[in-house]
């Protein structure tokens, strides 16, 4: 028998995408920050969001396997009372965005270079100044991750990422609450519907 | 119907159905103290410190199945929950703790007796809320006890500002809807797994059934019974899994694990399907993980899917209740010999029988004798026993063999000494027709000597018997044997304790010989009132057998066969 491993030693990273929908209620990204660390939960990033629904938010999550178990992180997530539903959407057809702001040293003469970098990679400068640049990229991480190597050449002086945004391919739904019966439950999850265990003394 | 918070919070109760509460007034919830006086259905107890009142919800919730309810004000009252919270939250004991808060705008600033209680809580409850409006107060009083009783259950905290106390709002506790999106416990099995765990049953060998927790929880008793006799398939329990069987059922093993007998660790490891009912491989169960019953193939029923995969990789996860997973189960389990596998274990217990502390011909008093002493006077009678932690919870654990369904209380996740008494004044309550025996520690009694005076104000005749060895003896042992013989910090004096339960009121008992204990016990039983017993045991005595940590399930150190001879392994 095999034991569940907690560290397995790869170097290469296994990026899996976690997609929360949480009651948008005060203190609820404070219950899944203390459940990572308390579980020492690694989390490579962790975006919030609003959605169309104003009592629901949606977080991604992206972990690295070889480091944290990701069935573990959503079951332990789907755990707490205000997390709505966890999807693991890895090995699913996904869009997945994030967006970084970075500022790179830039006289007239390398300006040219940058510019046309930038219109490869469908970036933009944001803002321009004698000495530098801000250009926003957005994309996949490893789109990202290209241009950021492309820039380092010329002197990246500051940089901000939002982190990972995903959404599934097609026309299912995950940012709302389904329908509730009169128990108040959305039968996402419970066979019977009652929730409760039965007690005996 | 219009009603004040304070109010609110006995209406709320009164409708789930509490009849006591454990607490300690102050500043930030004089409120609902002062509508108390309004509700005497309610009776409640004046602990001595809120600790007490945290550990004696959870013993009311353990003896009952019903939830537990403490209070405690602001600040330090509120902190000194945490310990009995966070044992609730390891052991999944239902409680609803109810603290008052500082008034909703002075909340963040500071203010007397101020503390952040929520966050403090987070990770010693199932949920918690702060209420700072008093709309939402009659919601979230009946969510708490949602969540504490359902599913897994464990500890919820409900901190109410002192305004929401007084202010008021409608009120109709019925009509409440408690809508949680995000919160639905699962309770059947899935038909496809269900099928799959049947055949490997069916097909195995030499299986061995580890009943947990999860069987009380559930009230499995009858369904686990009648799987270990359909199929013919020995049951081991966890240290809070006893008392889901009779400890003298022919099919139960007894305890597991660091300290279990040798012969159901031995049939662990050698096992080729594991039956995991609500228990969660704790590491004092499984021993080291890498070399844990490694030709088992593994079935795990668990009502918290985070259990399955968590520890030990299993072959079949059934997410669901015990109970309605084993309902699911039983038809298709069939009736197999496994002669040679009973005999094989049978041969095991032969082996450790022998080295058994209770066949050691001298006069030394030590607790082994005590319990077993005590067992055999108890017998099938309606007694609950609540342990304290250390060597004399482990020696409870195996020489106390209860006969009573869900006979045994102790602290098993959190192993929190100061446990006991305030475990048995709730449990008392909770169990008014039961004998309730506390057996404890000369350290951890020391942790508790103030709610004696509680047991006497509200008249508990519960019996506490005192292990006294004048050390802090589990960790002395581990000192003696781990860290080679050096003690640090273990011998611990006591007070005279004759003086001790003459100053609280109570008949105070004392046994030094052997020859003493049958009479003290008896003397004790038949005495209406609470009674005191102060056994003076042998200082220097090892719980055996013992899995170092570390090390695999079947490296056991055993009792040695003679006097000074090293102690032994496997
Ligand atoms: C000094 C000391 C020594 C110890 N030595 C040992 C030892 O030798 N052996 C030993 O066994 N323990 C020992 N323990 C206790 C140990 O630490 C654990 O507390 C214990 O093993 C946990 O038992 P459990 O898994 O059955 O219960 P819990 O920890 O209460 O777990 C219960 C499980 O059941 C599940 N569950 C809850 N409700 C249901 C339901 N309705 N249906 C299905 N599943 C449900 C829960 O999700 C959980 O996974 C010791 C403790 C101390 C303090
Ligand atoms: C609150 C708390 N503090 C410390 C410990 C660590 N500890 C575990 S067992 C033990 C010794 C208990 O001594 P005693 O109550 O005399 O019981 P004995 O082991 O001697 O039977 C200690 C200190 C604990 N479990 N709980
Ligand atoms: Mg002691």
């Amino acid at each position: 028998m095999p034991l569940v491993d907690h560290a397995n030693g790869h170097t290469k990273k296994s990026p899996h995408v976690l997609m929360a929908l949480v009651e948008n209620k005060p203190g609820v990204l404070t219950r899944v920050a203390s459940l990572f660390r308390r579980r020492g939960f690694n989390i490579e990033s962790l975006t919030v969001g609003r959605t169309d629904n104003p009592a629901i938010s949606r977080m991604t999550i992206v972990v690295d396997a070889n480091k944290t178990n990701a069935a573990m992180v959503a079951n332990n997530l789907f755990k707490l009372v205000n997390v709505i539903d966890v999807r693991d959407v890895t090995a699913e057809p996904t869009v997945s965005r994030d967006l970084a702001l970075i500022k790179v040293k830039a006289d007239a003469q390398k300006l040219f270079e940058i510019n046309q970098m930038v219109d490869i990679y469908k970036a933009k400068v944001v803002d321009i100044c004698p000495e530098s640049v801000i250009i926003e990229v957005t994309g996949p991480e490893a789109k990202i991750e290209s241009m950021i190597k492309m820039l380092e050449p010329y002197g990246i002086l500051e940089m901000v990422r939002t982190g990972l945004v995903a959404m599934v391919r097609g026309s299912g739904y995950f940012s709302g609450l389904p329908p509730m019966d009169d128990n108040g439950n959305n039968g996402h999850h419970d066979d019977n519907g009652t929730g409760m265990a039965i007690y005996e003394a | 119907m219009k009603r004040t918070g304070a109010q609110i919070v006995w209406e709320s109760l009164l409708q789930e159905g509490v009849e006591v509460v454990f607490g300690y007034p102050g500043g930030a919830i004089m409120p609902v103290y002062d509508a108390l006086l309004d509700y005497p259905q309610i009776h409640h107890v004046l602990v001595r410190h809120e600790e007490n009142a945290a550990f004696a919800a959870g013993g009311y919730a353990r003896a009952s199945g019903r939830v537990g309810v403490c209070m405690a004000t602001s600040g330090p009252g509120a902190t000194n929950l945490v310990t009995g919270l966070a044992d609730a939250m390891l052991d999944s004991v239902p409680v609803v703790a109810i603290t008052g808060q500082v008034a909703s705008y002075l909340v963040g600033s500071d203010a007397f007796q101020e503390t952040d209680v929520t966050g403090v809580t987070l990770p010693v409850t199932k949920h918690n809320y702060l209420v700072k409006d008093i709309g939402e107060l009659p919601q979230v009083m009946k969510e708490a006890f949602y969540i504490a009783r359902s599913g897994r259950p464990g500890p919820v905290l409900v901190d109410i500002c002192k305004d929401v106390q007084f202010a008021s709002t409608d009120f109709d506790y019925a009509a409440i809807k408690v809508r949680l999106p995000g919160y639905q416990p699962r309770l059947r099995g899935a038909d496809e797994q269900i099928r799959r765990a049947a055949d490997l049953i069916n097909a195995s060998r030499r299986p061995v059934i580890l009943a947990g927790h999860g069987i009380i929880l559930s009230g499995a008793h009858e369904e686990l019974r009648e799987l270990a006799e359909r199929g013919n398939i020995p049951i081991s329990t966890t240290l809070l899994g006893i008392g889901s069987i009779p400890e003298s059922h022919p099919l139960n093993l007894r305890m597991m694990g660091m300290h279990g007998e040798a012969w159901t660790n031995h049939a662990i490891q050698s096992a080729d399907l594991l039956i995991a009912l609500g228990m969660r491989f704790d590491d004092r169960v499984t021993g080291n993980l890498a070399s844990y019953a490694k030709n088992a193939d593994v079935i795990h029923v668990d009502i918290d899917p985070a259990e399955i995969n968590k520890n030990v990789v299993t072959d079949v996860g059934i997410v669901g209740d015990a109970k309605a997973v084993l309902g699911q189960l039983l038809p298709l389990v069939e009736y197999r010999d496994r002669t040679e596998w009973f005999a094989q274990i049978a041969e095991w217990q032969a082996e450790a029988k022998a080295r058994d502390i209770l066949a050691k011909q001298d006069d030394s008093l030590h607790v082994p004798f005590v319990l077993s002493e005590l067992q055999r006077q108890i017998g099938g009678q309606q007694v609950t026993v609540v342990t304290d932690v250390g060597q004399h919870q482990m020696w409870t654990a195996q020489y106390y063999r209860t006969e009573r369904k869900n006979g045994l209380l102790t602290s098993g996740g959190l192993g929190a000494m100061g446990f006991g008494i305030p475990t048995a004044i709730g449990a008392s309550f909770a169990r008014p027709d039961d004998e309730i025996w506390v057996i404890v520690g000369d350290g951890g009694f020391q942790m508790s000597i103030p709610e004696l005076a509680t047991i006497m104000q509200e008249r508990r005749p519960i019996k506490i018997a005192v292990m006294r060895n004048g050390y802090l003896g589990m960790v002395r042992q581990w000192q003696e044997l781990i860290h080679g013989h050096r003690y640090s910090e273990v011998s611990i004096t006591s007070p005279d304790l004759m003086k001790i339960a003459a100053a609280y009121g109570m008949m105070g008992l004392r046994a030094e010989t052997k020859a003493e204990v049958a009479e003290v016990i008896a003397e004790a039983r038949s005495h209406g009132g609470p009674v005191l017993l102060d056994f003076v045991v042998e200082q220097e005595v090892n719980v055996y057998p013992m899995v170092a940590p570390g090390k695999a399930l079947n490296e056991m150190w055993r009792r040695p066969m003679r006097e000074r001879e090293p102690v032994a392994s496997a």
